[in-house]
């Protein structure tokens, strides 16, 4: 028994334990300083659905040993086109939902093909360069938001009519399509989000048998030992540019799945600030930089956003100041921190 | 100082590594201005005993060495190389270590350079003292024109050819004052035969200046030219120690590679079939670093087990790796009458042939995933197995269950020591890795098999279960085979003709019951050896006998 409990501390990981504790007292504290437990639970759910699909988009470069994907912003950049064309076409309900993955589905192709090939010439440095390609590429699209040519009423500035604005509300368009769709209620303040939780679970599930493939597996055998895959005649640059095409497509629908979730498309800088937290939470799951499974990106995300859904409500009550965004920061740059440190594990 | 004692003599050096004896009770003398050849197989020990002669790290981290170094008549204890240069000891190693951005000055006196004073040093101390290159420059012509050779002493390295940089290194070791004994360590394997010839002259020159030289060379004519003695090492063993004169290059290669030469041809009268041609490789270059095959052309029968062979460097591994699409690679190869597209790995495997790597830990092996993985990956890649369809047939996963049936068949068939298939592959030996990797091999049922050093760093009895294995699988399953291979014992032991690979390409094929002289004189790559071309023509034929 002793045993077991060993094992499974050694598995499971001290970090993973000390925040999940953490995180339990938090729950136990929160109504003793006025927190409802119910609205708190029902906000994890929803947050940690809005947040997995772009934590599971790090997991296909993790595997083809292109570290993590600090160029993730591609992928969200992708999906805010698919978003912002959907709107354009005035598309609704369902059809606005996938309407606007179809769209971003060709511009994350092309964008991950290119960074793939990028990334492929950059062997060693990917992390770094990605980080570059992210900021740099956000930058470039800060222009284009203005000047393409969009004109739906509203999207766009209200005195120019034309460029679109910095956030753009889907409401009346696909608002909490997910969330909504056989929702639970329970309660006046708890809401079990069905509906964005089995898509997540179908997206988790979806890699999860994608790993399982032939291709899935000379992705893994490249990030684990390029020069093997090689001499048993597997292309690791394909396999490479494929996990990194699969990385940006996976961003887009997660970003997409988040939008309908928070209510609003935000564009211009903010996909960058997006890249960190997604990172930060595979990591706190457990993943490596060279190693990572499904369990690491359920087990993080919920950790992750669970403390950030906690400690803002609880700890801003006990100390009476907001706290929120420094533990925020710390917790996530903490954490990548600890992982990069860790980084050399790997066998040669 | 004694003046007639030896300079240096070595009493009853043995090192083992790992319980593993790479030296025995080896014992020279080393007088002033003596050049003594230090030859043997690779392997034999020569790097070893240099290593504990000049003090590395390495001896004293593995447990250091039995036996005395007596320097001048005194019992050394190098803790260091620094220690080792202090007492007058230089070395001049196989591979460059040279600094490209500086000139030949500047890397002759590095460390040891002259300084002036300068108006800092009253404030900072002597750190802070100018170069003066003037002096400099001096001392180093001065090394040079020592050695006798024609050196700018203002080139940079990096735009010297090779056997000028060679001659940098020898003279930055002999510019130090105190140098009595100078090792050098494969000086020639990188010059031209010229270039190799001047250095030889100045090496005569520094003797009669009453420097000790130790050199160490694969290439036997050199040794017999140049050398006062001779010292040849076999398994750890010094076999032979005599002075050079009247020794022929035919004597040293037997000393060096000879065993006991009837045990091991035995099992050679048995009588086998050899079925149709199967690889024709024609005029193959493979530009592989360190390992450049430049023309290299030969046949393997069904059924057959072909040896190549050759000392390290000279091209031996080039030609798996070429024929297997890992390094770039050109000329034609013919499997069944089919022409294989070279660069390729995945047509050379899709072909029906396998390859075993000699870098088992970098190419031959997932070392961060399971038994199961290692062994079934390529057959899943290349030939679809290991799959099965799900959803009728919408898509195909890892059929897990068939992938620990087939690790588990291998397990018990090349008794693999681990825990079970789920294990991984990097908490296994040495020589269960290797079994590993054949088993990956084993796995695609390859007509045509390339095995690379099959039992390098792995111990003896591992080694012959791999061979075993090779055998086994030649004899049940017809598997042709191609091994490559530094031990030339193993393959004359294996094979059925060995061929030997001479500086990119092929010196002679002859069959394991050769004499060992005549593998010897191949190897030290004496092209003008007029019972070579009989040797060659008559092992083409041998097959067929």
């Amino acid at each position: 028994m002793r045993n077991n409990l060993k094992t499974f501390i050694q598995d499971f990981g001290w970090p993973r334990i000390i925040i999940f504790l953490f995180l339990v007292s938090l729950f136990v504290l929160a109504p003793f300083v006025g927190v409802r437990l119910d609205a708190s639970l029902s906000d994890c759910l929803n947050r940690f659905g809005q947040y997995a699909i772009l934590v599971l988009a790090l997991v296909p470069m993790i595997q083809s040993g292109c570290g993590l994907n600090f160029g993730l912003a591609l992928g969200i950049v992708a999906g805010l086109l698919g978003a912002t064309v959907s709107l354009q076409l005035e598309l609704r309900g369902f059809w606005g939902f996938f309407g606007a993955i179809a769209f971003a589905t060709p511009f994350s192709v092309i964008f991950g093909y290119f960074y793939g090939k990028l990334l492929n010439k950059v062997k060693g440095e990917e992390m770094t360069i990605a980080m570059y390609v992210g900021f740099s590429f956000v930058m470039l699209m800060c222009i284009m938001w203005l000047v393409l040519p969009f004109d739906n009423p509203t999207m766009v500035w209200g005195y120019a009519g034309k460029g679109l604005r910095t956030t753009i509300t889907v409401e009346g368009y696909w608002l909490k399509i997910l969330n909504d769709f056989l929702a639970i209620r329970i309660g006046r303040f708890f809401v079990f989000p069905t509906g964005l939780l089995l898509f997540v679970g179908a997206c988790a599930g979806g890699i999860w048998l994608f790993l399982r493939t032939r291709i899935g597996t000379a992705m893994t055998a490249v990030g684990s030992n390029p020069d093997f895959a090689r001499a048993s005649g597997v292309s690791a640059d394909k396999m490479r540019t494929t996990s990194v095409i699969l990385s940006t497509f996976l961003g887009a629908i997660g970003i997409i799945v988040y939008q309908q979730s928070f209510g609003f498309i935000q564009l211009y800088t903010a996909p960058s600030p997006m890249v960190f937290p997604a990172v930060a939470a595979i990591l706190i799951g457990g993943a490596s930089v060279n190693k990572a499974s499904m369990i690491n990106v359920l087990v993080g995300t919920f950790l992750f956003q669970g403390l950030l859904t906690m400690t803002p409500s609880v700890i801003n009550s006990i100390l009476q100041t907001d706290m929120s965004e420094v533990i925020r920061i710390i917790v996530s740059n903490g954490m990548i921190l600890y992982a990069l440190t860790r980084k050399v594990k790997v066998s040669k | 100082m004694g003046q007639n004692g030896p300079l240096l003599s070595l009493k009853n050096v043995s090192k083992e590594f790992y319980g593993n004896v790479v030296l025995q009770d080896v014992n020279f003398d080393l007088h002033e201005g003596e050049i003594l050849g230090l030859v043997g197989e690779n392997g034999a020990g020569k790097t070893t005993l240099m290593s504990i002669l000049f003090g590395m790290p390495v001896i004293a981290e593995t447990g250091g060495f039995k036996g005395k170094i007596i320097l001048d008549g005194q019992e050394m204890h190098f803790a260091s190389p620094f220690d080792a240069l202090d007492a007058g000891l230089g070395m001049v190693h196989q591979e460059f270590s040279l600094i490209p951005g500086f000139t030949s000055t500047e890397n002759i006196v590095l460390n040891r350079e002259s300084m002036r004073p300068s108006i800092l040093n009253d404030a900072f101390g002597k750190r802070m003292s100018i170069l003066d290159r003037p002096a400099m420059k001096k001392r180093a012509e001065s090394a040079i024109e020592k050695l006798g050779v024609k050196l700018d002493s203002d080139m940079l390295i990096s735009e010297m050819p090779v056997g000028h940089k060679q001659f940098t290194e020898i003279a930055r070791e002999i510019s130090r004052e105190k140098s009595r004994l100078l090792i050098l360590d494969e000086p020639t394997a990188v010059l031209t035969e010229s270039e190799a010839e001047i250095l030889l002259d100045s090496l005569r020159k520094l003797a009669k200046k009453g420097v000790a030289i130790i050199f160490i060379s694969h290439r036997l004519k050199e040794v017999v030219e140049v050398a006062d003695k001779i010292v040849v090492l076999r398994d750890g063993l010094a076999v032979k120690d005599v002075p050079a004169a009247g020794v022929t290059i035919k004597d040293i290669a037997s000393w060096m590679v000879g065993r006991s030469v009837s045990s091991d041809a035995a099992r050679h009268d048995e009588n086998k079939n050899y079925g149709e041609k199967i690889l024709s490789v024609e005029h193959l270059w493979v530009d592989m670093p360190g390992e450049t095959v430049r023309d290299v052309s030969f046949e393997v029968r069904q059924g057959e087990i072909f040896g190549i062979g050759g000392l390290a460097g000279q091209g031996k591994l080039g030609i798996p790796n070429g024929v297997m699409g890992l390094y770039a690679a050109g000329g034609t190869v013919h499997l069944h009458d089919k022409t294989i597209e070279l660069n390729s790995p995945n047509a050379a495997l899709k072909a029906g042939m396998a390859f075993v790597s000699e870098d088992r830990r970098g190419v031959g092996l997932l070392l961060d995933e399971s038994l199961d993985w290692n062994i079934a990956f390529t057959a899943m890649q290349v030939h679809k197995q290991y799959l099965k369809p799900v959803l009728g047939g919408l898509f195909t996963l890892r059929d897990e269950a068939g992938m620990v049936t087939l690790c588990k068949e291998y397990i018990s068939l090349l008794d693999i020591k681990c825990t079970g298939p789920r294990q991984k592959a990097k908490e296994l030996s040495g020589g269960n890795q290797q079994k590993i990797c054949l088993a990956k091999a084993f796995a695609l049922k390859p007509d045509l098999l390339f095995v690379s050093e099959p039992t390098r760093g792995i111990d003896v009895g591992a080694k012959k279960l791999v061979l075993d294995t090779l055998r086994k699988y030649n004899k049940e399953y017809g598997t042709t085979i191609v091994m490559v291979s530094s031990e030339l014992e193993e393959l004359r032991a294996i094979c059925d003709r060995v061929a030997i690979i001479d500086e990119g390409r092929i010196a002679g094929i002859l069959p394991p019951t050769a004499d060992v002289a005549e593998f010897g004189i191949l190897m030290a790559g004496i092209t003008d050896s007029p019972s070579r071309t009989k040797l060659a023509s008559a092992a083409e034929e041998a097959p067929n006998a």
